[in-house]
């Protein structure tokens, strides 16, 4: 076993992961704000940022699936050894993580039921950058408008459509984390 | 000091992780009932276990937090959950409302406008608006993802017919972002208005039901109403007997057993600043 698995956990994780999750939560309730984040250190290709989302809320209830790149050996002992989270392909997952491209296509993962719309796949898209800049926002926890650097619209577009059903997006950017839920109106 | 024999804020971090996870959805779909594990804390149920455990999930130890029970900081509720996070988190608590950044409260928005830097969480008791309508939650499910709300209206038409106005004053329905109908918990018809357009984080946690859900800020809340009985937002009418408030909401108190009463602000913060700036009512002493 690498060194590299064991080391780039929290080193205090009860209160690491509490700091970890106001700036995701920050991120979710707050459309178009970015956020910092950090504590964790996870090998490459993974954003210091998703590292951090991932021993946040991911552990042996959540499948995750690791999306091109990310799929490599170093993050799968990585996850395993931090989080215990079990892999899966994108039709089972909780969460995904991977660049945009790799994460394609959307139509794969689950986006809940009518009855329980929660039981849907959050995405960890590791974005070569993130800026409160570019897309127009609009919807909850937005006051009028607000702006985000998104890989593309009309994905998004389509995915606000389905509401209450969809895909939630975590964007995260070297030690820089953002958000997007189903709810978010984007143009 | 932090009672190192729990973990930080009492709850271990699985538990966390999974209420954490109930949180980002319930953000994402404002006004949707997220179920979670619920665990049993070191309270009954009624006590307040939803709000304690989405606010574990959500306090650091930088955080100031605050406890209200029907406004108040000095009830026995709100001082033992305060002291509880005191123990567990060892955060700094306060009565300020202005100086909080985590607010638990117990069917009462504080009468301050919060900031984007606040988090209010509320203890509800019932989360399901349709409840006491149908038993079934198979079918209040089915009737959510419908939007099949006439049910809650033809309850209010009830209200109507029977005492000739809208007669349900506290746990008053509302419909967040045209979609889902949503029990605002016990707070009263008066505090409504605040729930849409808010500045702050605002989240609901159900310990016995299992179900957390959210508003994020600036979100859009409707009570629901008729054209031709629009919702109105009650109190009872007279000033603070303390402060002489006429803006905030006012509890009955009995004093005598000759019919005397007083009203007083059912927030006591409200109420002791007013006070401290040099309001006077016509029972303060």
């Amino acid at each position: 076993m690498q060194a590299e698995t064991l080391s780039g956990g929290f080193a205090d994780p009860a209160l690491q992961s509490t700091h970890a999750f106001r700036s995701v939560m920050e991120a979710m309730a707050r459309p178009g704000t970015v956020q910092d984040i950090s504590g964790a250190a996870p090998p490459a290709p993974l954003s210091k940022a998703a590292g951090c989302v991932l021993l946040t809320l991911c552990d042996a209830d959540t499948p995750v699936y690791l999306a091109g790149d990310a799929d490599c050996d170093a993050v799968r002992s990585w996850l395993a050894f931090h989080t215990g989270a079990p892999l899966a392909g994108p039709s089972h997952c909780a969460f995904a993580v991977g660049p945009w491209e790799d994460l394609m296509p959307l139509s794969a993962y689950p986006i809940g039921t009518p009855e329980y719309p929660d039981r849907s796949a959050t995405l960890i898209v590791d974005c070569p950058a993130l800026t409160a800049s570019g897309a127009v926002l609009r919807g909850p926890g937005i006051k009028s408008q607000a702006a985000l650097s998104l890989p593309e619209i009309g994905a998004f577009q389509n995915n606000r459509a389905l509401f209450p059903l969809g895909l939630d997006f975590i964007l995260t950017c070297d030690d820089r984390v953002a958000a997007l839920p189903r709810s978010t109106e984007v143009s | 000091m932090t009672d190192q024999a729990y973990n930080f804020a009492y709850l271990d971090e699985q538990t966390k992780r999974m209420i954490r996870r109930a949180i980002l959805k319930g953000l994402a779909i404002p006004g949707y009932q997220v179920p979670f594990a619920s665990r049993e804390m070191p309270m009954p149920y009624g006590w307040g276990t939803g709000g304690v455990q989405v606010s574990a999930a959500v306090l650091t130890p930088d955080d100031t937090f605050k406890v209200i029970d029907q406004g108040a900081d000095d009830t026995t509720n709100a001082v033992s959950i305060r002291s509880f996070f005191e123990r567990t988190a060892g955060v700094e608590t306060t009565t300020k409302t202005s100086e909080a950044s985590v607010i638990q409260t117990r069917h009462r928005i504080p009468e301050e406008p919060l900031t984007e830097e606040q988090i209010l969480v509320y203890q509800v008791p019932i989360p399901e608006p349709l409840r006491f309508l149908e038993p079934r939650e198979s079918e209040t499910r089915k009737m959510h993802s419908l939007e099949e709300y006439g049910l809650v209206h033809v309850k209010l038409y009830e209200d109507i017919s029977r005492h000739g106005h809208i007669a349900t004053s506290y746990a008053y329905p509302v419909k967040v972002e045209a979609r889902y109908v949503m029990d605002p918990s016990p707070i009263p018809k008066f505090d409504n208005p605040k729930l849409g357009d808010m500045a702050a984080i605002q989240l609901f946690g159900a310990g016995r039901e299992q179900r957390i859900y959210a508003l994020p800020p600036y979100t859009q809340v409707v009570s629901l109403d008729f054209e031709d009985h629009p919702f109105e937002a009650s109190k009872a009418d007279h000033p603070c007997g303390l402060c002489n408030a006429t803006e905030s909401y006012l509890d009955e108190v009995i004093i005598d057993d000759q019919g005397g009463r007083m009203f007083v602000c059912s927030d006591t913060d409200y109420c002791a600043a007013r006070q401290a700036a040099g309001h006077k009512g016509k029972d303060a002493a």
